[in-house]
This record gives C-alpha cells, sequence and structure tokens, in this order.
C-alpha cells in the first residue's frame, strides 16, 4: 500500500540530494573537524559551508548560526542562556500555544523563582500585542514566542513583536521550526535577536538543528565543554547531520517559492474539499495568517484517534489533538487556550504538507474522508439518525 | 501510536451491533462529550429473561468502540444476572488485553451495562446516578467507582488508578486522595510498590528544614496544581507550622481547602517531616482579588 504522508509538521522525509552529501560521512570521512590531520580537518570546510548555507536561508552572517541537536536544544539553550546572561532579571514572557519545548521549559523556571507570564490567545490563535506590551518591565530576562504555530499553522507577526519587545531593550527568542523553509525570512533586516530551528522539519535528518544568535546579544552557553562552536556550544560537531541540514537548507532557498505556491495549492484543496464534504467540520486557527502547508480541521461528535486510524489503513498519515491520540486524558493545549469546545478539540485532525506531496494524493484523501467520517457519526451516540 | 491487538482492530473496523434497539427494555448512557468517550448501550431481552438483543453508540477512541462492540457480543444471550458479573478485566481479556492507558474504556463497557441493568429494573425510570462522593471533579469519578477498580483490577498506583477509571487525570487534586484509598484498600501491599518513602534521618535543622520545604513546594507539589493553572507559594515556617497561600486558580476554587490538606500537607509530611501541618494565609490568598472599598 502507498503511504500518502500529510504528517510534516511532525517530521519530514529527507531530500535525496541530502542523502547523497552525507553518504560518505560515515565510513569515508569520518574523522572528527577538529583533529590537526588533513583527513579531520578537511572535514572543517564542509561545516563551514554547510554554515553559510544556513546564513543564506535566514539571510543572516555564517557567524550567527550554531548548529544543535535539534528545535528542542536550541530552545533550551536559548532560554537558559539569556538567564544566564542577566542573572539578576526573574521575569519570563511567552505564550499558551508554545511547543513543549518551550513551555516546558519555561514552567520549570517557576521552580527556580522565576514568574513566567503566559499570554493569552484568540479563537483563531492570535495574540494581543498590547497585553504584551503591558507585561515588559525591566525585570523581564528574555520574551520567547512561536513564530508559527505547529498545530494550527497560525503565524505571529514576529518582527513586528520583535520591534516592540527589543525597543525595551529586552532579548527576544522565537521558535521558528514550523516557518522555516515555509515563510521568507530576513534577519538581517529583523530585530530578532535568536531563532531556532529543526533539520528533521526541512528534509535533513533527525538530531540536528540551529540555533541563530544574533551578533551583540548576551549569551552564556548552555552546552559546556570543548571549544566548537566559537564557545557557544560544545560537543564534538555531527558532521553528516550539519552538512545535511546545510544542503536542505540550500534546498529551502531555493523551493520556498514553491511551498507559497503548490503546497499551498494543494493544502487549500484538501481542505475546503474536506470543509464541504463533510458537515459539522470547522477549521481551527485564523485562516489568513497561516502556513501555506498546514490544515487543521474538527470533526464534531466523533474523536480524533478513531478517524487517525481509519486514515491509516488507507496509508494516509495525519495527526491529531485529541486527549486518546497523546495517553493524556485532555485535549490539545493549544486548542484548549484558542477555546475550542471540547466537542471539537478531540475530533481535530491536522494535515500538514511538503512540496513532495501530489494532487494525486489530496485528491485520494479527499474521497476517503467523507465514508470515515460518516462511518464514525454512524457510530456516536451524539448524532441523531 | 497504541499497540492495539488484532481483535481490538477487527472489532474497531468491523464493529458488531451498531445502533440502538427498538423499543428497548433497557439503556444505560454513560461518558460524555467533554471527557472524550461516551457510550450508550441498548439491550432486550427475550421471553426467557435472556438478553436477544443489544446494540451500542460510542464517541470516542479506536479502543472505546471495540470494547462497546465486544460488550455487545459478549452479553447476547446472557440472563441478567449473567450479564452482571461482566467485569472490566474480563472485557479486555475478550480482546487479547489492552493498553494500560486505554482501560478506561474497559471501565465505561461494564458502567454502562450497570446502567441499563439498572434502568430496566427500575421499569424504564432510573438513569444512571452516580453514586457516592464524587472524588475526581474534572471527570465526574465517585469514591465508589474509584474503590471498585482498585480491588477489580488490583491497582497499587495512582497512576494505574487514572488509565482504569480517569480520576486525578485532570487537574490532579485529588491524587492525595485516591492514594489513600489504595493504602485503604491495598494496605500493605502498597508500601513495597509506591516510590520511596520519608527520609527519616538526624533531627533537620530550621534552615535544612525550611530548604527541604521549598524543594518539595517546587518539585513535587506546584507540578500539580499547575496542571490546573493554581499555583501555591510558601509564605513562613514557624515551627512545624507551615503557612502557605493559594494563587491562581486555587486562591478561588471551593476545593482549596481540600488540596491543603490531602496535597500539600501529605506531600509535606512524606518528603519533609511527619510533624508538619499545613495553614493556609488567608490574608495574602485574597489580596490580588480583594476589591472591597
Amino acid at each position: 500500500m502507498k503511504t500518502v504522508y500529510f504528517d510534516n509538521n511532525a517530521t519530514t522525509k529527507v531530500a535525496e540530494e541530502v542523502l547523497e552529501e552525507i553518504k560518505p560521512l560515515f565510513c569515508d570521512l569520518y574523522g572528527n573537524p577538529s583533529s590537526m590531520h588533513t583527513f579531520g580537518g578537511q572535514l572543517g570546510r564542509k561545516i563551514r559551508r554547510a554554515r553559510e548555507q544556513a546564513a543564506n536561508l535566514l539571510v543572516c552572517d555564517p557567524a550567527e548560526i550554531i548548529f544543535t541537536s535539534g528545535g528542542t536544544e536550541s530552545d533550551n539553550a536559548a532560554i537558559q542562556g539569556a538567564l544566564a546572561a542577566s542573572p539578576n532579571k526573574r521575569k519570563v514572557i511567552t505564550t499558551r500555544v508554545e511547543h513543549p519545548a518551550v513551555l516546558t521549559a519555561c514552567r520549570q523556571l517557576e521552580n527556580h523563582g522565576y514568574t513566567v507570564v503566559e499570554l493569552a490567545v484568540d479563537k483563531v490563535g492570535w495574540l494581543d500585542l498590547a497585553e504584551l506590551e503591558e507585561e515588559l518591565d525591566d525585570d523581564t530576562a528574555i520574551v520567547t514566542i512561536m513564530y508559527a504555530n505547529n498545530e494550527t499553522g497560525v503565524v505571529f507577526p514576529i518582527d513586528k513583536i520583535a520591534g516592540i519587545v527589543t525597543n525595551r531593550g529586552i532579548p527576544f527568542h522565537t521558535d521558528a521550526v514550523q516557518a522555516v523553509g515555509k515563510i521568507p525570512l530576513n534577519l538581517s533586516n529583523s530585530s530578532i535577536d535568536m531563532l531556532s530551528l529543526s533539520g528533521h522539519k526541512i528534509h535533513a535528518p533527525k538530531g540536528v538543528g540551529v540555533l541563530y544568535i544574533k551578533k551583540g546579544t548576551r549569551f552564556s552557553p548552555f552546552m559546556v565543554g570543548g571549544h566548537q562552536e566559537a564557545g557557544k556550544r560544545a560537543g564534538t560537531e555531527n558532521v553528516p547531520g550539519i552538512v545535511g541540514l546545510g544542503k536542505a537548507c540550500e534546498l529551502a532557498a531555493e523551493n520556498i517559492e514553491q511551498e507559497n505556491s503548490k503546497v499551498k495549492s494543494l493544502r487549500d484543496k484538501l481542505e475546503n474539499a474536506i470543509l464541504k464534504e463533510c458537515p459539522d467540520s470547522r477549521l481551527n486557527g485564523d485562516k489568513d495568517n497561516r502556513l501555506p502547508n498546514t490544515a487543521n480541521i474538527s470533526f464534531e461528535y466523533i474523536e480524533g484517534e478513531a478517524i487517525l486510524l481509519m486514515l491509516d489503513k488507507f496509508g494516509i498519515c495525519a495527526s491529531s489533538g485529541s486527549a486518546c491520540t497523546s495517553g493524556s486524558l485532555e485535549p490539545s493545549h493549544v486548542l484548549r487556550a484558542m477555546g475550542v469546545p471540547f466537542t471539537a478539540a478531540h475530533g481535530s485532525i491536522r494535515f500538514s504538507l511538503s512540496r513532495y506531496n501530489t494532487e494525486e494524493e489530496v485528491d485520494y484523501t479527499i474521497e476517503k474522508m467523507p465514508p470515515i467520517i460518516n462511518k464514525l457519526r454512524q457510530l456516536s451516540p451524539f448524532v441523531a439518525k | 501510536m497504541w499497540e492495539y491487538t488484532d481483535e481490538l482492530k477487527d472489532h474497531f473496523f468491523n464493529p458488531r451491533n451498531v445502533g440502538e434497539v427498538e423499543n428497548p427494555d433497557g439503556v444505560g448512557e454513560v461518558g460524555s462529550l467533554a471527557c472524550g468517550d461516551a457510550l450508550k448501550l441498548t439491550f432486550k431481552l427475550d421471553e426467557n429473561g435472556k438478553i436477544k438483543d443489544a446494540q451500542f453508540k460510542t464517541f470516542g477512541c479506536a479502543s472505546a468502540i471495540a470494547t462497546s462492540s465486544v460488550l455487545t457480543e459478549m452479553i447476547k444471550g446472557k440472563t441478567l444476572e449473567e450479564a452482571e458479573k461482566v467485569t472490566n478485566k474480563d472485557i479486555a481479556d475478550y480482546l487479547g488485553g489492552l493498553p494500560e492507558q486505554k482501560m478506561h474504556c474497559s471501565v465505561m463497557g461494564r458502567e454502562a451495562l450497570e446502567a441499563a441493568i439498572e434502568n430496566y429494573r427500575s421499569g424504564g425510570k432510573k438513569k444512571h446516578e452516580l453514586e457516592g462522593r464524587v472524588v475526581c471533579n474534572c471527570f465526574g469519578v465517585t469514591e465508589n467507582e474509584i474503590e471498585r477498580v482498585i480491588r477489580e483490577n488490583n491497582l497499587t498506583t495512582v497512576e494505574e488508578v487514572t488509565n482504569y477509571c480517569k480520576a486525578g487525570g485532570g487537574c490532579g487534586g485529588c491524587q492525595g486522595e485516591i492514594e489513600k484509598t489504595i493504602e485503604k484498600i491495598q494496605g500493605e501491599k502498597v508500601k513495597d510498590t509506591t516510590a520511596p518513602k520519608l527520609r527519616r534521618g538526624p533531627k533537620l535543622t530550621n534552615i535544612r528544614k525550611i530548604q527541604l520545604i521549598q524543594q518539595t513546594i517546587n518539585e513535587q507539589i506546584r507540578p500539580a496544581l499547575r496542571a490546573h493553572g493554581g499555583n501555591v507559594e510558601l509564605i513562613d515556617v514557624d515551627g512545624n507550622k507551615v503557612i502557605v497561600a493559594f494563587r491562581g486558580m486555587c486562591a478561588q476554587c471551593m476545593l482549596a481547602e481540600y488540596t491543603m490538606k490531602d496535597v500539600v500537607q501529605a506531600r509535606l509530611r512524606e518528603f519533609v517531616s511527619e510533624e508538619l501541618f499545613v495553614e493556609e494565609d488567608k490574608d495574602s490568598a485574597q489580596e490580588p482579588h480583594d476589591h472591597r472599598e
């Protein structure tokens, strides 16, 4: 059975071009770039190139790129690094809809005497910037707000937010794991101080990411040890990961136009057809300010895990914000923060596309979806005959 | 991804007896949309008092649907007395087992069956009612229900109880009481299986005691309250008296007094000293919400 992969916000296929680049780095060119011999030392050049490729995508200086083990490490390093650099400030501002990599890291700070402010969102997932401005004060050590939401795809006006925050002299970090490669970024024109990205969301392997640190940002290293990454992140470089991430950044820059034309039109086709063909379905999140690849749709009166398993039978991969899929008993914190009623939150499905998806796959899913919804509705005690 | 058995998948993809029996003799409805699963069971008896037909409608995940389907198959042909003996474990066993976190689905099946039988015996009048005091307010689970899942499934930890009947899985405020219920029923057995108990050491110095209290609040108590938008702050320590103030949602919560004793005090006694008792600093708690002139 063919796999139809619509779960690209969870992880992506490694691009063939990326795999080709990294193949020789396991058994042939396996040296340590810090070594004095040519065999290892030559890899330093490859890393330098990867750094340039990443800098090109973000439009920044290569010296501002720090390679990490992924999005979660980048987020933790940014937050901890900023706090360590301002040890007397005790307040952190974030939002209720962050990825757990940020939210859990912030909540844990409360145990160490920090005040953590989680900004609320409205029913389409938007922040109130006036509320943010009110919260900013001299005690604020860092503001961390995601670029685009992983569940709904809602995009925050990050350049504007960064301007507001940094004007007050407060460092600003954004988790841009979902935004990179889908929205054109230009960090040379932005006030963003730190930005996280993850390799495996942009067709590089898992286990590698970037933390962008703008020149002049006060930052204290999170991982300490050797002198790698200009002393900002210790640990022998993940050479294949970094080289793969570099290549993936190059491809992302080439394909960003396609993300906003081809991928977006496929997503729109899928979304419009499902909303039209399935009664009592609704879109979650602001329709107009969203990633071009994400559709989060709620189906009332039925449960998300059951929908996913029915889709799985046809080889269609998606994900859900229902309680049952996570093993917790409550549905997605993002949908709850948006005030999506329980009836709809339990039955939410996220489709996230990539440039590798085809119209055929979209048509196939459009064909399979209504009978699945219909079958589960027939089972539901909340639907009249 | 859950590991579901082939039997479970079969009953999910090809559910048996879907629908509602016409002119049913018994109707049982349990669960709700908010809880994430709900089941309506209807049955009809034949002239010998055996279940002739049973049908279900379920809102929920794959295991909720499969356990409902299996339940209808299991009770068909049985008298009510025989059907009553079906336990949640029987339902799970019939499917070749359920993932631990999904055991509550089998409990929901058994509850719906009981509700339907009760409805029949009351001449169709009685709807399912919660019996006993509600312990878990998030999911509406009563003391009786918690005691029952502990006994029938030989549960020894709060986590297991949550997996079997959801109690304790929301705000976590009732976890202290669930722990006590487990201890009451299982007695000595739990002592061996629960987390390391009280560190008994030399007498605590005042500084060490305050440090331990703060640490326990930070690590053991606050995360549970946080999950529900609440918080607690240490105000002072006076001998063995610990004065705390509730913040956030806890400050207005009706259950705060209960949380105080059964969560805050219980944890402090467990991790610091059995001699501690906790008092709420009322003045401080009201401060942020005081709108009096």
